[in-house]
């Protein structure tokens, strides 16, 4: 299929059908429901369902429903409705329920939400933070992939920019290669014949049947994640083998960033610039190594300092880490404030370095 | 067969104590609970419509929860109270399934108001069973919002006072009014003839949700005699001379 013209969250719609995503449920908030509206229009002709949910408690369950019942399954708020739906997101990571969260969210204010979550127990969310629309097409088919794959619930962390940006994107289906037997899946057929199945987070299992209960079961989800931990970590970094300095920074956030690093290497500044994709798992030993011969390390993110806790992990003490950021949000509380321009986040690194040189 | 054996009297078939679909009769239930003699006409519910092949059980968070080590049925646990959301998306997704969901009070009334009335509001084609028996049984006897006035529970010593507590919440009712409820019955299990025709609501409103006609909805009110602070033998007594008073047995709606 060629390029097309396409807004954020239809290009997201479009490619979430191509993954296969069979049912979406959702409620109203932006700049998430530009998302549910394209979902509305497109899913029925795909053979789909999609629900205007009456709320966010109730399009999470949903989801998980549909999931449990084998189905490709997304759901997605942003800020106050994601927390809402923390409660289910942690029990279809304990009961291994996969589904796609879009967190369409207001800015980046949620960065400990997306990646500390406010769930129950021991457990993990997958969050991939595309730089754009066209990266969001792919991380879209990814998620479900990964979804599948681990058998967990998953987020994009997407904003407005994501949301609401045209870009030239194609979504044809990406094949991420081949995935487990959905034999779990509930379907009913198994009634009567001493196999029938069973999701249920304590994982008792059945009395001709008896399961591991919670403390093995949820023993061994946490080492599922300390895998997941290991192997999906995504980011990217450039300039950063001689960089005396590195900057850290994610999502749509990171583009800005990017520019005012090429301007400033054509300065002369040695300057590096590293994006973690998955904010979580957090890319910790790579972005170590990026700072490797770095004096000092810059985070620059659009909320009061979030992230800059995962990147002092990294960096473990080799280097000073120095936020750039601030809470910066427009009038409407949906779009990033001020701060988010080439000459604001220039001016701040050149003044930073400046006094951190000092 | 010998002469011998033909002098005998016919080998007489004795109901086996199992019910149909049932793996195990062993339970952590309290003596005297309602929830197992509730558990057991659903069961027979299903094999005489022989949707076992069909049933998914989609159940809440309660005593009653134990069904879904005990019946061999597909079942999926749910959060507290979100039964009829998460049942909405496994019906959706399976449009042919005998899809049903088993609540209490408290997993209905209390925590799970709105999941109940939006899913009968839109008029989902499941089958939603609430055993009610006015408490929180499972967290020792507290009182719910669909205990009864003048009932004593832990965090209404002296009995449900409607100055402080309010009124209890007639779900049943409730759903009766919404257009999207094909069929709302309430029953009870306290003795066989409650027994007999709550049976007959559940086949009732399992054929209603499969001719496509909507929500269906069965409350039955379950004795607790640990929950009501009652000696066992009491529980039947109780449910008729208190419960029934508030809840009155019957179809509200449809059949
Ligand atoms: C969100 C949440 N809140 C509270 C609980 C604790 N809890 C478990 S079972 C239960 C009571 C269930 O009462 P009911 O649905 O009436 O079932 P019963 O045990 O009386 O049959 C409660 C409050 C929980 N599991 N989840
Ligand atoms: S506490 Fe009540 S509902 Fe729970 S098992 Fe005992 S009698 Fe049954
Ligand atoms: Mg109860």
């Amino acid at each position: 299929m060629a390029a097309r013209l396409l807004q954020g969250s239809d290009a997201v719609a479009q490619a979430a059908i191509a993954a296969g995503c069979r049912f979406f449920s959702g409620y109203p908030m932006l700049p998430f429901t530009d998302l549910l509206e394209s979902m509305a229009r497109r899913m029925a002709a795909a053979g789909g369902v999609c629900m205007n949910a009456e709320t966010e408690i109730e399009a999470v369950n949903m989801t998980l429903g549909a999931a449990a019942a084998g189905a490709r399954s997304a759901t997605g708020s942003c800020g106050q409705g994601i927390a809402l739906m923390q409660e289910a997101i942690a029990e279809a990571a304990l009961n291994e329920v996969p589904f796609v969260v879009f967190n369409m969210a207001r800015g980046q204010q949620d960065y400990f939400q997306a990646t500390r979550g406010g769930g129950w127990g021991d457990y993990r969310t997958i969050c991939l933070a595309p730089k754009d629309v066209v990266e969001a097409v792919e991380h879209t088919q990814l998620l479900f992939h990964l979804a599948d794959q681990y058998r967990s619930p998953v987020m994009m962390y997407g904003d407005y920019l994501i949301s609401h940006t045209y870009m030239s994107v194609e979504v044809d289906p990406i094949d991420f290669g081949p995935l487990p037997p959905k034999d779990w899946a509930l379907d009913g057929s198994r009634g009567g014949t001493g196999r029938s199945r069973q999701i249920w987070t304590w994982a008792m299992g059945k009395a001709n049947d008896p399961g591991p209960g919670p403390d093995l079961h949820w023993q061994r989800i946490a080492e599922k994640f300390d895998g997941v931990a290991r192997l999906e970590q995504r980011w990217e970094s450039k300039w950063c083998d001689d960089a005396e300095t590195v900057i850290v920074s994610f999502g749509t956030a990171a583009p800005f960033v990017e520019q005012v690093v090429g301007e400033l290497r054509d300065d002369g500044v040695r300057v590096g610039t590293f994006r973690p994709i998955s904010l979580w798992p957090f890319p910790e030993k790579p972005l170590a190594e990026a700072c490797a011969s770095a004096s000092r390390v810059l985070v620059f993110e659009v909320n009061a300092g979030q992230m800059i806790d995962d990147v002092r992990l990294a960096v473990a003490g080799r280097a000073p880490v120095t936020p750039l950021g601030r809470v910066s949000i427009d009038f409407s509380g949906m779009r990033q404030g001020e701060i988010l321009t080439v000459p604001w986040i220039r001016d701040r690194v050149r003044q930073v370095i400046r006094e951190v040189t000092v | 067969m010998n002469d011998s054996q033909s002098l005998l009297p016919p080998n007489r078939k004795v109901a086996t104590a199992l019910a149909p679909l049932q793996l195990s009769g062993e339970h952590h239930l309290c003596p005297g609970c309602g929830h197992p003699v509730a558990w057991r006409l659903l069961l027979e519910a299903i094999s005489e419509l022989h949707l076992e092949n069909k049933a998914i059980g989609v159940v809440g968070h309660g005593c009653y929860t134990n069904i879904v080590q005990l019946a061999d049925i597909d079942f999926l646990q749910c959060l507290h109270g979100r039964a009829p959301a998460v049942a909405t998306g496994v019906k959706r997704v399976h449009p042919d399934a005998a899809v049903f969901t088993l609540q209490g009070d408290g997993d209905v009334a209390s925590e799970g108001l709105a999941e109940i009335l939006h899913t009968a509001a839109r008029g989902e084609r499941i089958t939603a069973i609430m055993l009610n028996n006015g408490v929180f049984g499972d967290t020792g006897g507290q009182m719910t919002a669909a205990s009864v006035v003048g009932q004593r529970t832990k965090t209404s010593l002296d009995g449900r006072e409607p100055e402080a507590h309010g009124y209890p919440v007639p779900v049943a009712d409730l759903i009766a009014s919404l257009p999207g409820a094909a069929y709302v019955a309430r029953g009870a299990v306290h003795n066989a003839g409650s027994i007999a025709k709550t049976k007959r609501y559940v086949k009732k409103a399992f054929e209603i949700a499969a001719q496509g006609d909507g929500f269906t909805f069965v409350e039955v009110l379950t004795m607790c005699p640990t929950g009501w602070f009652l000696p066992t033998a009491d529980g039947p007594d109780y449910l008729e001379g208190t419960f029934e008073k508030t809840f009155p047995l019957g179809v509200l709606k449809g059949g």
